[in-house]
Formats: C-alpha cells, sequence, structure tokens
C-alpha cells in the first residue's frame, strides 16, 4: 500500500483557483478509478472530478466550500502498487516547469515566484535568509526588467542586473546601462566590501594548483547576500563612525562573573555585555532602533530590540536575531546568544530566527580585526562592529599602562539617524563597556 | 434526394428548421427504415457489420469519456469531447477509403482514431506536448485545425491536388456548424464548385457553436448554404451511424466520379461541453439536452440490434472488452507520456532543412541556454 496525494489540476484553462463544493466520498471510502469524487466550481463552471486511482480515501485535505489553490493536495489515496502507478506523475507534474502552451495558463498566483526567471534562484528558499532582517522577500521576488540578449552581456560579464539601474523606457536596463556598469565597476570593489565589512565570509574552496582564475558561478546564498548588501548599500545612506575605548574593566567583571555561582555553566563574554549594552543604549537612543518604509512612506520605530548577530555558518553569511533581547537579563542574554549561534554554526537557523531583526552586531573581532565600516542588514538603521581586543600602551590614571583596548565600529542608515543620535548611541556603549558601573547611571 | 442546386425560393414547405426533414435510415428506436435512394449505397452492412459499427461508437465513446477524465485529473490541458457525434464521426470515417484524405476540426478525435492514430498521438496535443502529433500523410488524415473552418481550405486545396493527380480519391472537410458562417467555408465551397474538385463537406450541426445555438446564425437549414454556391447537399441524420456512412459514400461517389463537391449536413447534438473549459449548463436547459438523450446513436444501434437478435452477450462483452483495452492503453500511455524538450517545436515545421530554421533553432537553444540550471 502506497500513499499517494493528489493536488488539484487545473479544471479549465489557465485557473488559479476552484471551490470544493461538494464532496462524494468519505475518508475510509474504497473507490474505483474514475468514480467521481467531487463537484468543483471553478471560475467557468461547475465539474466532476473523476477518481485518478483505484483504492481507499485516506484524507480529504478541505471541506466542502473550501476555495483550493490549483496544485495544492486535495486528496490522499491509499493505492495498490508501486512507484510506476500514475501516482508518481501526479506527484510530479506540478513541480514541472509548466509549458505556456493551449490550455495552460500562467502558475498559480501563490506558485509565481517559480516562474521562468525566479526559478533560476530555486534556492531562493534557503537562501532568502541571508537577507535576514529583511523579512520581506521582495529582494528576491522580481528580476529587473531587460531583455535576453542584455542579461545574457550581464551574466557574461559577471554583473547582477540587480545592482544597475536601468535607463531605459519604465527602467528597462538597456545594454548601454550594462556596459555602463561594467567599465565603470573596479574590479574588486563591489564583491570585496561587503564581505569584508561583514567580516565574516569564510575563505572559498582552496584554488586547483595550475589554473589562474576560478569561475564560480554566481548562486545560492553568495547571490542572495550579494543582493541584500547591494540593496542595503545603495538604498540607506551609510554614515560610519568609531570609537576606542579601554574595556579592561568590562573584561575584568567578565573574569568576576564567570566565577559566579549565577554564571556557572554560562558561557558569558565580552559579545554577551555588548548585546546588553547595545539593548540600554538603544532605550536611550530609540532612533537607532527603526526601520525606513519606503512603500508606506513611513518610520517604523520598533520598540523592542530584536538582536541580529551576524554568524559565519557553513551555508554562508547568516543574521539571525534574538527576539525581544533588551527583555532578557544578563543571565538570558548569554543563554540565548549561545544557543542562537549554535544553530546557525549548524545550519539549523529557522526561518523566523533569520527574519524580523531590529538592529545587528558584527564581531568581527573575533577574526582579529580592529575596525570596519558594516554594511546594515538590510530594512534595519543601525549596525555595531565589535573589534578585537588588544593589550596596548593606554593612558590610565595619568600615565601609560597596557590596557585591554578595543574598537567600536557602527555604520546607520542617515535617513532615520542623525550623526547626534548615531553618537550618542555609540558614545553610550562605549561609556558602559569602559565603565560597566555607568550603567548606575543611565537605567 | 440530393437537393437541388438552387436554393428553394419558399420557406413554407415547413419548419426548415426542423431536425425531421433528413435522410434516417434507424430511428430512435431502433426501426429500419426503407429508403430507395439511399439504402444501396449500404447494402452491404450486415448484421455483422452494424455490429462493428456499434463497437466503434462505443469505443470512441470510451476514449471521450476517459479523456474527459484525464482532464479533469490534470493529464490533460484540454478535451474537446465527443459525447453524442458517435454516429456521425463513425458513419463519415467508416465510409472513406484509405486513400481518401479527411481534414477534421478539433473534434474529431474519434474519426482519427478509427484512422489509425495511436492512443499516444492522440493524447499528445491534448496534453499540450505539441502542436499537431500524428503524422498526415501515414493515416490520410489531417492534423487537428483549431482555426474554425479553415481546414475546409485546405480539404479543397488537397482535392483540387486530387484532380492535378489525376487520382480517383476524394478529400473530406469536417466542421461544424458554427464554421459555415465563416468566410474561409464559404470560399472553399466556392473554389470547390468552380474547380468541381473531389471533395466533401462534412458539417455536423451539433446545434450549438460553444454557446451560441444554431438557429441564431442560420435563418434557413445549414443544407441550404451550400446548393447557392453550387454545391450540392444531403441533410442526413447524423446521430444515425447507418444514414451517415450511407450519405457519406455517396457523396464520395460523386466526388470519384468526377461529380465535384457534395455538401453534407449531419444534424446532431453536442451532448458535453465546447471543452473541458465549458460549462453548458449557463447557456441550454437540461429539457433540450434529455430530449436529445433519447435521440442516442448508439443506444437506437443497440435496440436495432436486439430486434435482430443480434446484441447477444458475446458482442456486449467483445465490445466491451475492445473499449476497456483502448481506453486503459489511452490512459497510460497519457500518464507515461514523456516530455518533449522546447526545442522539439522545430522539428516538424518542414520536410528538408532549412537554413533560416536552422538559424532559429540555433538562437532559441542559445537562449534556452541562459536559463541553465532552471530544469
Amino acid at each position: 500500500m502506497a500513499v499517494v496525494d493528489f493536488a488539484l489540476p487545473d479544471l479549465g484553462e489557465g485557473l488559479t483557483e476552484s471551490e470544493l463544493v461538494t464532496w462524494h466520498v468519505a475518508e475510509g471510502d474504497s473507490v474505483e478509478l474514475n468514480q467521481i469524487l467531487a463537484e468543483i466550481e471553478t471560475a467557468k463552471a461547475l465539474v466532476e472530478l473523476p477518481s485518478p486511482f483505484a483504492g481507499k480515501i485516506k484524507k480529504l485535505y478541505h471541506p466542502e466550500g473550501t476555495t483550493v489553490l490549483v496544485g495544492a493536495p486535495l486528496i490522499a489515496f491509499e493505492i495498490d502498487g508501486g512507484p510506476d502507478e500514475p501516482a508518481a506523475e501526479d506527484g510530479g507534474q506540478k513541480e514541472e516547469r509548466q509549458s505556456v502552451l493551449v490550455g495552460y495558463g500562467p502558475p498559480i498566483d501563490s506558485d509565481k515566484k517559480s516562474t521562468r526567471r525566479a526559478k533560476k534562484g530555486a534556492s531562493a528558499p534557503a537562501a532568502a535568509p541571508a537577507a535576514a532582517s529583511g523579512s520581506e522577500p521582495e529582494v528576491v521576488a522580481e528580476s529587473p526588467r531587460s531583455t535576453p540578449p542584455v542579461r545574457k552581456l550581464a551574466r557574461d560579464l559577471g554583473l547582477d542586473l540587480r545592482t544597475i539601474s536601468g535607463t531605459g523606457k519604465n527602467g528597462l536596463i538597456t545594454r548601454e546601462d550594462v556596459e555602463a556598469a561594467f567599465s565603470g565597476a573596479p574590479e574588486h570593489a563591489p564583491s570585496a566590501a561587503p564581505a569584508a565589512a561583514a567580516g565574516l565570509q569564510v575563505a572559498a574552496a582552496p584554488i586547483p594548483r595550475g589554473e589562474r582564475e576560478t569561475r564560480t558561478r554566481i548562486q545560492g546564498v553568495r547571490k542572495f547576500t550579494a543582493a541584500a548588501m547591494v540593496q542595503s548599500a545603495f538604498t540607506a545612506p551609510h554614515a560610519s563612525e568609531f570609537l576606542t575605548i579601554d574595556v579592561t574593566p568590562t573584561m575584568e567583571l567578565i573574569a568576576e562573573l564567570k566565577g559566579s555561582r549565577q554564571f556557572a555553566g554560562k558561557r558569558i563574554n565580552l559579545l554577551t555585555i555588548v548585546a546588553k549594552a547595545l539593548c540600554i543604549a538603544v532605550q536611550r537612543n530609540p532612533s537607532v532602533n527603526s526601520r525606513w518604509d519606503e512603500a508606506a512612506q513611513e518610520i517604523i520605530q520598533f520598540n523592542y530590540v530584536n538582536l541580529g548577530i551576524a554568524a559565519a555558518t557553513p551555508r554562508g553569511l547568516m543574521v539571525p536575531n534574538i527576539k525581544d533581547a533588551d527583555s532578557l537579563d544578563l543571565a538570558g542574554l548569554a543563554d540565548a546568544l549561545s544557543a542562537l549561534v549554535e544553530t546557525a554554526k549548524s545550519g539549523a537557523s529557522s526561518p523566523a530566527e533569520l527574519s524580523g531583526g531590529t538592529i545587528s552586531i558584527t564581531n568581527i573581532g573575533s577574526f582579529g580585526i580592529d575596525a570596519g565600516t558594516p554594511i546594515l542588514n538590510t530594512g534595519e538603521a543601525m549596525i555595531l562592529a565589535l573589534g578585537a581586543v588588544r593589550r596596548q600602551p593606554w593612558e590610565f590614571n595619568g600615565e601609560i599602562a597596557l590596557r585591554q583596548v578595543l574598537t567600536l565600529s557602527v555604520s546607520f542608515d542617515h535617513r532615520l539617524v542623525d550623526g547626534e543620535q548615531g553618537s550618542k548611541f555609540l558614545a553610550d556603549v562605549g561609556a558602559i563597556l569602559a565603565k560597566p558601573a555607568m550603567l548606575l547611571a543611565m537605567i | 434526394m440530393l437537393r437541388a442546386t438552387v436554393s428553394k425560393p419558399d420557406a413554407a414547405e415547413g419548419d426548415i428548421l426542423g431536425d425531421e426533414a433528413y435522410i434516417q435510415l434507424i430511428t430512435p428506436e431502433g426501426e429500419r427504415v426503407e429508403n430507395p435512394a439511399f439504402d444501396p449505397a449500404v447494402a452491404d452492412i450486415d448484421k455483422s457489420k452494424l455490429a462493428d459499427l456499434y463497437e466503434d461508437m462505443v469505443v470512441i465513446r470510451r476514449i471521450d469519456t476517459e479523456a474527459t477524465a484525464l482532464q479533469r485529473q490534470g493529464q490533460l490541458a484540454l478535451w474537446p469531447p465527443l459525447l453524442g457525434q458517435e454516429a456521425s464521426q463513425i458513419g463519415s470515417v467508416r465510409a472513406l477509403r484509405d486513400d481518401d484524405y479527411a481534414v477534421p476540426s478539433y473534434r474529431e478525435n474519434g474519426v482519427a482514431f478509427i484512422r489509425g492514430v495511436s492512443a499516444e498521438d492522440l493524447m499528445r496535443t491534448w496534453k499540450g506536448y505539441a502542436h499537431g502529433s500524428w503524422d498526415p500523410q501515414l493515416h490520410n488524415l489531417a492534423i487537428p485545425n483549431v482555426i474554425i473552418g479553415a481546414q475546409t481550405l485546405h480539404a479543397v486545396g488537397y482535392a483540387m491536388g486530387i484532380q492535378r493527380d489525376g487520382a480517383k480519391s476524394a478529400s473530406l472537410a469536417y466542421f461544424g456548424d458554427g464554421a459555415t458562417s465563416q468566410g474561409d467555408v464559404n470560399e472553399a465551397l466556392v473554389f470547390s464548385a468552380a474547380y468541381q474538385a473531389p471533395v466533401v463537406f462534412f458539417c455536423q450541426n451539433n446545434h450549438w457553436a460553444i454557446s451560441e445555438p444554431v438557429r441564431l446564425q442560420a435563418k434557413r437549414q445549414i443544407a441550404d448554404r451550400s446548393p447557392g454556391f453550387g454545391v450540392p447537399s444531403l441533410r442526413v441524420d447524423g446521430n444515425d451511424v447507418l444514414a451517415v456512412l450511407a450519405a457519406t459514400r455517396v457523396a464520395l461517389e460523386r466526388a470519384y466520379s468526377g461529380g465535384g463537391p457534395t455538401f453534407i449536413e449531419a444534424v446532431t447534438y453536442r451532448m458535453g461541453p465546447h471543452t473541458t473549459s465549458d460549462d453548458p449548463t449557463k447557456y441550454r436547459t437540461s429539457d433540450e439536452v434529455a430530449e436529445w438523450k433519447t435521440k442516442d446513436p448508439i443506444t437506437r444501434v443497440e435496440k436495432h440490434l436486439e430486434k435482430l437478435g443480434a446484441f447477444d452477450e458475446k458482442l456486449q462483452s467483445r465490445v466491451k472488452a475492445k473499449a476497456d483495452a483502448v481506453a486503459a492503453e489511452l490512459r497510460s500511455k497519457c500518464i507515461g507520456m514523456p516530455k518533449p524538450g522546447p526545442l522539439s517545436m522545430f522539428e516538424n515545421v518542414q520536410v528538408e532543412d532549412n537554413p533560416v530554421l536552422e538559424r532559429q533553432r540555433a538562437q532559441y537553444a542559445a537562449y534556452l541556454e541562459m536559463f541553465e540550471g532552471e530544469e
């Protein structure tokens, strides 16, 4: 016995949905081939649905009166026989690209993403999270308008059409646009910048000996990371600031906390404290925790902090976030951070974890880097890059001493955050790290 | 019994659109009606041969039912049911010789089956896998024509070719009542008459041009249209397989012997929807359908064979076995059909290689290359 799903077919020409009017069978019924199972009302006609199999009705997926999308499961059958039964074909049929031939219209709305062009990014569902907090998948929804020869040219030149703005009619990207973009773009700049800024992209596979160039198709997470970066970099005007501080008191605090009973067995480190400091600083400078909604012509002020942590994972750059991080105490934050990073590194982050972020931290210090100008996670207004902690000569109590020093870098969306708020936010984070006791004066 | 080549001037001879004024050899009740003019044309049809015609009709009805189900099950993109028109299709196609050439519309799937088209080829077009899916030369049957009435011109052209070849065969065009209002059909009539081409215009008046009833477009019988062009016409009960066979044989005989074109109006009824995308309940009454059900082409032959004592269990099981086998083959061929690639559309455009077409093919192949990784 095999259980086979039967999906609602297009009963007319180019239909996207139909209403299930009446079931003529019930779960558990045995049915003959071509026995009428249901009456279905399409936009064009009320039709009877004959059974595609002889077998037993295992499950009716929808009650009468439901509108069912074409391609959605309708009935599960228990049938005799192996995979060479019609079953396989039925199940597989909808997965294939539907040729636009007589009688078959466009795929159903909810499948629009799987039309010809979008299908190139068949890995979209998996890769979309790279756009992390973007949450709206519009980044990957539509390819820019162009013509096939120009698309080919762009592909041959290694350019992503999404990075090119069209000057043709209705924003059509012309051959000239592509050529201009190619000649105007220094070879390494666009690709290197986001990677360096995010600071987390691991090296590609080793280059085979004897090969002077290696060409890798732009696809998967790399492709969507790139798209997200481009969208962010060329939509939000970035401003960056740096602050170098003596974090010795914080490092001492961490050492103390590690020894305390409250934090026994917990992973507490600089990132934990920075995350907490960020949440406090956000409360005092709420504009850094907001979003520019161009479509709605609104600024969304988040009254919670979904804290994104950029993570280098086997699948590439991921930015999962901790929901309502501002409501967690330090111990809770420590737990949440370790769990989040573990999940991300195993590649198991859920779409929920990867979307809905409001502000992010990237820990470039873990690679021994001091500072950089991070690119905002799409849709967010502030990103904080945490540099490496170095023991270096620093003024302390009027003398030069070896202190633990780090640089904080921030980039913010200047549409939402002015230099004043950005600076105050950065100064607040710095103040907490430089003197954790300052918290008493802040909350 | 042939109509005059000049249309009758008065319409006062009764209901011109009435369905009774036609050649009928077997009544809906299964009674054999004597007809001195047409009986000789079917003198060879004994019980056994009538049983064969019966089997043909049952089989193509079964093909129709199965294909309709396959469409509902998502296996065919579209299907134009022939339900109710079995006698018109079988009676006419069984009148044809192998060397005659038939030119169908899209509903003549029963005709195609009898002409030897395989189940797979029959399904391929309706699955959306090909524009035309059988070899016309192999079956002397053109591929289905979706352009309403255009195929009548093709049939006349073919018949004019037959004349030039000096052959003794004929062509036969299938079309519907709606097509007779199209320019193409009228032009085809003009040419066929002018050249006295060996062609039979076989019009299945199934009463509905999709949702338009025949009475809206024709103020006289459809059979009255062609005499004005100089093409004599016959009006036949299209649900009577024997009458259709007789009328078509008479028309073909005229064509073979240099008599020129003949127009046949086979008065039948489309019991199902126009296609699987259509809902006929929106434009016609169930009473009308019920009335036509009493004129069913298969039931009347059953009744007639019963009267002859020939509708025995042996025949019934033979016919059932055949229909079951054909339906099963249709289903398996349809479901297991390999999907053609996009480039297959270049395969049957021209007989010989052609640099222009070859370039188009190469360019399209290059274009498809741009979507690699998609399949």
